[in-house]
């Protein structure tokens, strides 16, 4: 096929072939959403428009990967290179942003303020160490995956055996909380079941890489990028004129920044607020007061409600409320063990609601000067682990591998950048704009008179949305509201009063967000498995036809095991995920970048640094996280137990702060202790440090 | 394959804007982060700690990319070490 890249075509009608692919794209995709609009208009029911936009997408990506098809292996593997750079920028940042992304990180960063932008900071700030120490280096190297790169430098198969361990952790991991995304998006866009939003979902990303390989997944991700961009600015955009009065969020929140922090000291004192947050109060308190003798709580509770069941009966009280009160009876805790979690649950719930609104541009707040430095301490861990995991995440740094030279490796950096901060520059003010909203329109109204996006999505999922009248007075407060940080993206555009056609282009584009993610996940994994362990240690004289087809089949089942953990539903993929960028850092970055930087850095170190890296790291979520923590002990985690396992207080998800600092010294010692590396190894340092040394440029280059 | 001592230029050129970059990317980061409760002043409207952390630092890092890619390619062709026409 010559859309994408035929034989015979120079990279500048190559490029000026993909710019015309890519704007006539563009206007039939706007073309698509301007039709469904007037079909809305009209009266076309929402979730058929739903449907549209969900088969739309997913027979789009299908048939870019039907186009792209192919067998040859530096296609399949790898794009044949030919990547132009801005295109590969492009593909890079939705292969980066994912449903987390998209949905989640301008809900964390309204529900946290300025300690959201731990995120927002590490997750840019990896791109420079991306830049400077890896991707104009490893295009150089030029093979196909990271395990490879591991392997030629830190000669034999130990060190790419344990890269190909650490890369299929971290993706794994990383592709279930993707596809978890799908499913949850499919089921609201659509209605259909979360199950079958999973599948729907699986099937577009198979159909796409599994056909094309990296080929496929490239053009694919371009098309996405192009879909979740305009999927977040439109609604924002739209927010933003209805706020300010000008178009440019990015520059105009800083005003209404300015108007709820002066909201906040409103807030904090108002007389109804704190009368709510002491009710919230005296139920957490009841709660400690009933957890000192669980047993006679439980059946005083018991009695009191078989009380006002029997009193309304004997006073013939409407039945609604008999109905109610004997609901209430029936949901009463059925044994001691499960009373005991029920008032765990109510105290720290009533407690956390309790709590007063923290400021949104405050940095690092607490109680008193100590609790403020650990708050301190842990945003730079957290940015820090971000930062370097970003630089060591497999499915990212292999994306530099299909740029066409060293010199457009170095400038997809920056393109990578650039259309990333499009979105990060964005979800702060989408934050601020939707407090705003909230704290000034909301907070005030008379209960009867709320808003119906409100009820609308209580329905769909109480724990996104939900308000009652706590004090009895038929105004909402603050306090009386709770909310999900999901819906702050996924409610704004009901929230700016925009019709349900751009609440379709956002799940859309949170869906192309998911996708591509999965999708360059997928086949990290595939190709880890297929290249590094059967080609390069199991059968080194397998055909380059034989290689794909086994990439292929890997790629379905990696794919439906991913499917299969996402169906489980854990509750703790959101932590996962978070410390998938803990085992990139340690596992990846000391390994890879001493093995640039320093000629002696040598097997033995750079494999016992990684194991201990990697080690480290799992062992301190192992004994400080609580989920983890119940996995490998018996018993729970009790505040005493993490307090005697935490070092400097640390937060679990930062545990790579250890692992890195020790892979680096690790590699360092057991270098300096064995012996040097082979002639070999060190001229292939060289030759990676120069983009063309002694007239051998980079594999693949000029080819065209 | 010998290094020569235009290579050694090279590659000390490479290392000495690399570790300039890493400084800048450093202070922005870590040590303005670290001082942000101090630095409370306004900036365009803006509380500049708050500023920084959500816009000022990624442009900062956005220039810090674009200058070494543009440095870099500039140093390959100064010192020979440039891919052949590739676009």
């Amino acid at each position: 096929m010559s859309v994408f890249g035929g034989v015979g075509q120079t990279q500048s009608e190559f490029k000026k072939g993909l710019n015309k692919i890519f704007l006539w794209y563009g206007g039939g995709f706007a073309a698509f959403v301007v039709v469904l609009a007037i079909l809305e208009q009209m009266g076309l029911p929402k979730n058929w428009i739903g449907y549209t936009f969900l088969a739309a997408t997913v027979l789009l990506y299908g048939g870019i990967g039907v186009m792209s098809r192919t067998s040859d292996a530096a296609e399949y593997y790898v794009a044949g290179r030919r990547v132009p750079a801005m295109y590969n920028g492009m593909a890079t940042s939705s292969d980066w942003m994912s449903a987390a992304s998209f949905i989640g990180m301008a809900g964390t960063l309204y529900l946290t303020g300025y300690g959201g932008l731990a995120f927002i900071l590490g997750w840019t700030g990896g791109y420079v160490l991306v830049a400077l120490f890896l991707a104009p280096y490893l295009r150089k190297f030029g093979q196909f995956t990271i395990p490879d790169f591991l392997g030629a430098r830190y000669g034999g198969n130990m060190a790419r055996l344990i890269g190909v361990f650490a890369a299929i952790l971290v993706s794994f991991v990383y592709v279930v909380a993707q596809i978890f995304g799908v499913g949850l998006i499919t089921a609201r866009l659509t209605g259909l079941s979360f199950d079958v939003g999973v599948y729907v979902g699986l099937a577009g990303i198979l159909v796409c890489s599994f056909l094309g390989g990296m080929r496929a997944v490239t053009w694919t991700q371009v098309a996405q990028y192009l879909i979740l961009i305009v999927a977040y600015m439109i609604p924002v955009v739209w927010l933003s004129v209805k706020h300010t009065n000008m178009p440019v969020p990015q520059v105009s929140y800083g005003y209404l920044l300015q108007k709820v922090t002066a909201q906040e000291e409103l807030l904090l004192k108002d007389p109804k607020e704190l009368e709510v947050r002491a009710i919230f109060k005296a139920r957490s308190d009841a709660a400690v007061e009933k957890l000192k003798d669980v047993p006679a709580s439980l059946a005083a509770d018991k009695a009191a409600a078989t009380k006002r069941v029997d009193d309304l009966k004997a006073a013939s009280g409407p039945a609604a409320d008999i109905k109610a009160a004997e609901t209430a009876l029936a949901a009463l805790p059925k044994d001691e063990a499960a009373a005991r979690a029920a008032y765990n649950a109510a105290r720290t719930s009533n407690a956390a609601r309790a709590a007063p609104p923290m400021r949104h541009a405050e940095p690092f707040p607490g109680r008193d000067e100590a609790a403020r430095d650990i708050s301190r301490k842990n945003f730079l861990a957290l940015v820090f682990c971000l930062m370097v995991g970003t630089a060591a995440l497999p499915h990212i740094l292999m994306r530099f591998y299909t740029v066409p030279s060293v010199r457009e490796a170095r400038q997809s950096v920056a393109w990578s950048l650039f259309f990333i901060s499009l979105l990060y520059f964005t979800a702060p003010a989408l934050a601020v704009l939707v407090k705003f909203d909230v704290y000034t329109l909301l907070v005030g109204t008379p209960m009867d008179q709320l808003p119906g996006w409100i009820a609308r999505w209580n329905i769909v999922d109480p724990s996104l949305m939900a308000v009652a009248d706590i004090n009895k007075d038929g105004i909402l407060q603050l306090a009386e509201i709770r909310l999900g940080g999901d819906i702050i993206v996924l409610a704004t555009p009901e929230i700016g009063g925009l019709p349900f056609v751009i609440s379709g282009l956002v799940a859309a584009g949170g869906l192309a967000a998911a996708l591509s993610t999965a999708d360059g996940l997928l086949l990290t994994i595939a190709n880890a498995l297929s290249h590094d362990v059967y080609y390069k240690v199991i059968d080194p004289n397998a055909s380059a036809s034989r290689r794909v087809a086994i990439s292929k089949s890997i790629l379905v089942v990696v794919a439906l095991a991913a499917a299969y953990v996402a169906s489980l539903r854990m509750a703790d993929i959101l932590f996962l995920v978070s410390a998938a960028f803990s085992f990139a850092a340690a596992a990846f970055f000391p390994a890879l970048v001493l093995g640039i930087f320093w000629k002696r850095a040598n097997k033995w170190g750079a494999s016992l640094g990684m194991v201990l890296g990697l080690g480290i790291t799992f062992y301190y979520m192992a004994t400080t996280h609580p989920w983890m923590y119940g996995l490998f002990h018996s018993g729970s985690l009790t505040p005493e137990i993490l307090k005697a396992n935490t070092w400097w207080d640390i937060a679990p998800i930062s545990a790579g702060i250890f692992g890195v600092p020790l892979g680096f010294a690790v590699i360092i010692i057991v270098s300096l202790l064995t012996k040097e590396p082979s002639k070999e190894v060190q001229e292939l340092i060289e030759n990676v440090r120069f983009p063309n040394f002694d007239g051998v440029p980079s594999q693949g280059a000029a080819a065209n | 394959m010998q290094l020569t001592a235009k290579h050694r230029e090279y590659w000390g050129k490479n290392l000495r804007i690399t570790g300039i970059l890493l400084a800048i990317w450093f202070f922005v980061t870590f040590v303005l982060v670290f001082f942000a409760r101090d630095l409370t002043f306004t900036f365009f409207g803006w509380p500049f700690s708050f500023w920084i952390a959500a816009q000022g630092a990624l442009l900062v890092y956005i220039g810090i990319i674009w200058y070494y890619a543009r440095y870099m390619n500039n140093l390959d062709k100064q010192y020979g070490v440039a891919e052949g026409e590739s676009s």
